[in-house]
């Protein structure tokens, strides 16, 4: 197979104009005969779903919650990048497009990561006209902050509630086209497969999950907004209903799925206390700005921090990384915590947690002025473990925050499959093997309001105005299997529950397939996932029936769907034989153990497509890079 | 450290199969709860000791689990997500209850939510009201650099008050008339408090007001049940700047 990225020719910064004038247009008065299905109502799925609308052409929106306003989008805190340069400090499209391409460890393409740089500044422009609140300096102007990986400030934010404030308004965009009845918006609805007929994409099967009903929804193009899979790790910061279960249907009808392996653990979060534990809560990074990291010297030391004298205190990344100290990125910050806790020397109850300690920075600033800096954080950390970080360090340690692998996407945004596009967290494009801060929201944002709208119109426009049916051949087979699929699952009658086969299947992933992997770990998660699959099959447990509200089937569903994507992303890891992003490559690294990344053989995208019963098939899609310079990172 | 307790608890549950069906309230008892579970942990726990003796698990919304999705709520001891105030059901933790305690647990109820399943109901008609005109009319593409409409800080402050509504229902729940006129309320407020929300100010507060009586919310009659319950902490005072709104739209001239 010849997966073409369809990048335009060109200088990098003409490639978007240049495309969307060779683009083909939709006649306005033809829009209307076209209908698009779009699966998901986040930021990508929301903001593609009204301006769709707004063009013309007849939308479908599922979303798997009660509303469209629920998508986990809005949980995002930080903020949302633009190259403004309001703040006159040298920012421009080129340093946005050099920063976010660096910071994804030069594994991204870059007409993609520009084209994402070029529409960050319509995207806070369409923002601001929704009457989003952004936070304002005194002269009514709009504030910006500072974020990782860039040494200028062009972070717009609404408090601490960023994305929260930005889903509300692609969702007030969305109420406003339901309402003119350009939108039909049906919430509560899991996709459950993709219809492919004649190799296009035409529609998919999804499931009401309050009567259980399955439904048929046809349309001439199909977009899959479905956000990420860090869930498959069981424990994440992702919010519950967060699967991959669309995406994943959609690679077993053909499309490839791109660089599953890499996934992006963020360094503060709030520890594990429990078995019982359903989430993990991330605490901002800013707090590394003035807590310092440390873990006792000798492992099994169990008396409270305030017992363990200064001498017998370890800053491991202080004495590691003398120049960034407790500010390295959150790759490397994470890599050490788990060290740290897999030398025994881990805190806390589990003692899967590392300290950061507020107390040298209290006594140098005074407790108001870092309470005045981090005051909402401590009262959250407060409320969630009852400790005060003010008196006692917290505890933090890394959780799954982020995927950036994702079903493979073109530079139009279109998969493999002609008619499928992918949008958001669900796609690959944009963020190589490691995101920036506020870099998501920007993305999902981007790829809905403007690129898609764009380039959906050069795949419609070759399509017929006929309209679509939900009758044909395709339809039925993938309707009989869901149903077909459902029963089986309905029919497990054994002795685990469905939360105890996907907690073992995280912590399997967690360990082997998560900061840092070696050939040795994959190979033995390779074997054993199968194996829990195969038992999850045979002994899995599943109440009630399928034609009611039942949410023990539904997550049945998809944790049988992590059960096997599992394996794929364990597959990727295997064959990435390199460090880079995210993940440290055991094998792959310097005398001073730091990342090393192999540019000149793992310089690729792994596209890997379904082959039914056998192993699946790795197609590359080299990556070129014609205006950055290949650096390497160091914080020492 | 905090102190890793366990507590044992009577729950009273509302389960009712269907909107058709009838609905009671069952007890169960559920020990050695540790108190560092959020009041959802706690619930799974419950569900998975009844899947594993093949009863059905008790149906409760949630997603986030971070407490600003709104997608989760229930009423404990009679108050819209527990007893802490400014917190949302999966933000309350178990340590703020005791050993012996029972917990009544009921669904959010209000004649514009009905029931879909024991905990859950359906607030499709909050998404009916913001579809009303809970929005600026502003397509994709043809906005102004975002700085060349200056808001003083103050109402950008005041503006996102407003804003952080989770669209939980909590208020509706509280309310001893049923009515939705926070979470209106907040909408009208913030794009009241904005120039971006100016040229349709009126049409918005009239027919958002209009939608909302159709949904069958009742009236306020100013018990501030609903600020109390709030877990963001939106003021009543919203409910006046809408008032105000209202009122103005409704004697103005069209």
């Amino acid at each position: 197979m010849n997966l073409d990225a369809k990048i335009p020719a060109g200088n990098l910064a003409d490639k978007w104009d240049k495309h969307r004038f060779e683009s083909k247009l939709v006649n306005p008065a033809n829009k209307r005969k076209y209908t698009v299905l779009v699966v998901g109502s986040g930021l990508a799925g929301g903001s593609a779903a009204a301006s769709l609308a707004e063009l013309g052409y007849n939308v479908t929106c599922l979303c798997i919650q009660d509303s469209p306003r629920r998508a986990h989008s809005i949980a995002a805190q930080g903020g949302i990048n633009a190259a403004k340069n309001y703040q006159n400090d040298g920012d421009s499209v080129s340093r946005l497009f050099y920063d976010t391409i660096k910071g994804g460890d030069f594994r991204s393409r870059e007409a993609n990561v520009y084209r994402l740089a070029q529409v960050s500044n319509n995207i806070i422009d369409q923002c601001a006209a929704q009457g989003i609140p952004f936070a304002r300096e005194y002269g009514g102007q709009l504030a910006n902050r500072s974020f990782g990986g860039a040494q200028v400030s062009r972070t717009f934010y609404a408090r601490g509630q960023t994305g929260q404030q930005l889903l509300l308004g692609a969702y007030s965009s969305l109420s406003r086209q339901i309402k003119l009845g350009k939108v039909t918006m049906i919430p509560r609805r899991e996709m459950l497969d993709l219809v492919v007929e004649d190799g296009h994409a035409r529609g998919v099967i999804s499931r009401n999950l309050v009567t259980g009903e399955i439904e048929r929804h046809a349309a001439h193009a199909v977009v899959l907004a479905t956000g990420g899979y860090g869930n498959v790790f069981y424990l994440s910061t992702n919010a519950m209903a967060s699967n991959v279960t669309a995406a994943f249907r959609a690679y077993k009808r053909g499309a490839c799925f791109a660089n599953p392996c890499y996934v992006q653990i963020h360094p503060t979060c709030i520890p594990v206390h429990g078995d019982y534990q359903s989430k993990l809560t991330l605490m901002s990074e800013s707090l590394r700005n003035d807590g310092r990291v440390w873990v006792p010297k000798h492992r099994g030391d169990s008396r409270s921090p305030e017992q363990i004298p200064e001498a017998e205190r370890d800053y491991y990344l202080e004495n590691k990384y003398p120049s960034f100290g407790n500010l390295v990125p959150r790759d490397v910050a994470s890599r050490n915590a788990k060290i740290q806790c897999d030398l025994g020397k881990g805190v806390g109850e589990t003692g899967l947690a590392v300290y950061l300690d507020f107390a040298e920075a209290i006594q140098r600033d005074g407790q108001e002025t870092i309470m005045r800096k981090y005051g909402n954080l401590f009262q959250m950390y407060e409320k969630i473990t009852d400790r005060d970080p003010i008196t006692s360090p917290m505890t933090i340690y890394p959780a799954v925050h982020y995927t950036m692998g994702g079903l493979w996407v073109d530079y139009n945004l279109m998969s493999n499959i002609p008619g499928l596009f992918v949008l958001g967290e669900a796609n690959f494009s944009d963020h190589g093997a490691n995101r920036l801060g506020a870099s998501a929201l920007m993305q999902g944002l981007a790829d809905g309001y403007f690129v898609l709208p764009s380039t959906i119109a050069t795949y419609l426009g070759q399509c017929s105005f006929d309209p679509v049916t939900a009758t044909g051949e395709g339809f039925a087979e993938a309707d009989d299997a869901a149903k077909k699929r459902l029963d089986k699952l309905i029919g497990l009658n054994g002795k685990r529950t469905v939360d105890d086969f996907h907690k073992e299947l995280g912590r399997l992933l967690w360990d082997n397939c998560g900061m840092a992997r070696n050939a040795e770990g994959l190979q033995r998660a390779l074997a054993k996932i199968p194996e829990l699959r195969e038992e999850f099959w045979q002994n899995g447990l599943v109440s009630g029936t399928p034609n009611e509200f039942n949410q023990t089937l539904e997550k049945a569903g998809r944790v049988a769907d992590f059960l096997e994507f599992g394996e794929l992303m364990v597959r990727d890891a295997l064959d990435r034989k390199e460090s880079c992003g995210c993940h440290l490559r055991e094998e792959s690294q310097t005398d001073e153990h730091e990342a090393l990344r192999n540019d000149a053989e793992y310089s690729y995208v792994s596209a890997w497509q379904y082959q039914g019963g056998k192993s699946p098939v790795l197609h590359k899609e080299p990556l070129s890079f014609e205006n950055v310079e290949l650096a390497s990172r160091s914080y020492k | 450290m905090s102190s890793a307790i366990t507590i044992d608890l009577i729950l009273k549950i509302w389960r009712q199969q269907n909107i058709h069906a009838r609905g009671a309230l069952q007890t169960y008892t559920l020990n050695d709860i540790s108190t560092d579970m959020s009041f959802l942990e706690m619930l799974d726990v419950l569900n998975d000791q009844l899947v594993l003796a093949g009863y059905d698990p008790v149906a409760f919304d949630h997603d986030c689990r971070e407490g600003i999705c709104g997608m989760c709520g229930a009423v404990v001891n009679g108050q819209p997500h527990g007893p802490e105030t400014e917190t949302t059901l999966c933000q309350l933790h178990m340590r703020h209850f005791k050993t012996g305690d029972t917990l009544v647990i009921e669904p959010f109820r209000a004649r514009a939510f009905k029931l879909v399943k024991d905990l859950v109901v359906d607030r499709s008609a909050f998404d009916t009201i913001i579809q009303a005109g809970g929005y600026v009319s502003v397509n994709t593409g043809g906005a102004q650099d975002a700085n060349s409409l200056p808001v003083s800080q103050k109402n950008a402050e005041e503006a996102m008050d407003a804003a952080a509504c989770i669209g939980c229902g909590a208020c509706v729940a509280a309310c001893p008339n049923a009515a939705a006129m926070l979470f209106v309320s907040g909408k009208i407020s913030q794009f009241a408090l904005l120039p971006q929300g100016h040229p349709e100010r009126r049409e918005r507060a009239l027919n958002m007001v209009k939608a909302m009586d159709e949904e069958g919310f009742g009236n306020c009659t100013n018990e501030r049940e609903c600020e109390v319950s709030c877990p963001k902490g939106l003021s009543i005072r919203n409910i006046a700047r809408l008032n105000r709104e209202f009122l103005k739209a409704a004697i103005s001239l069209p």
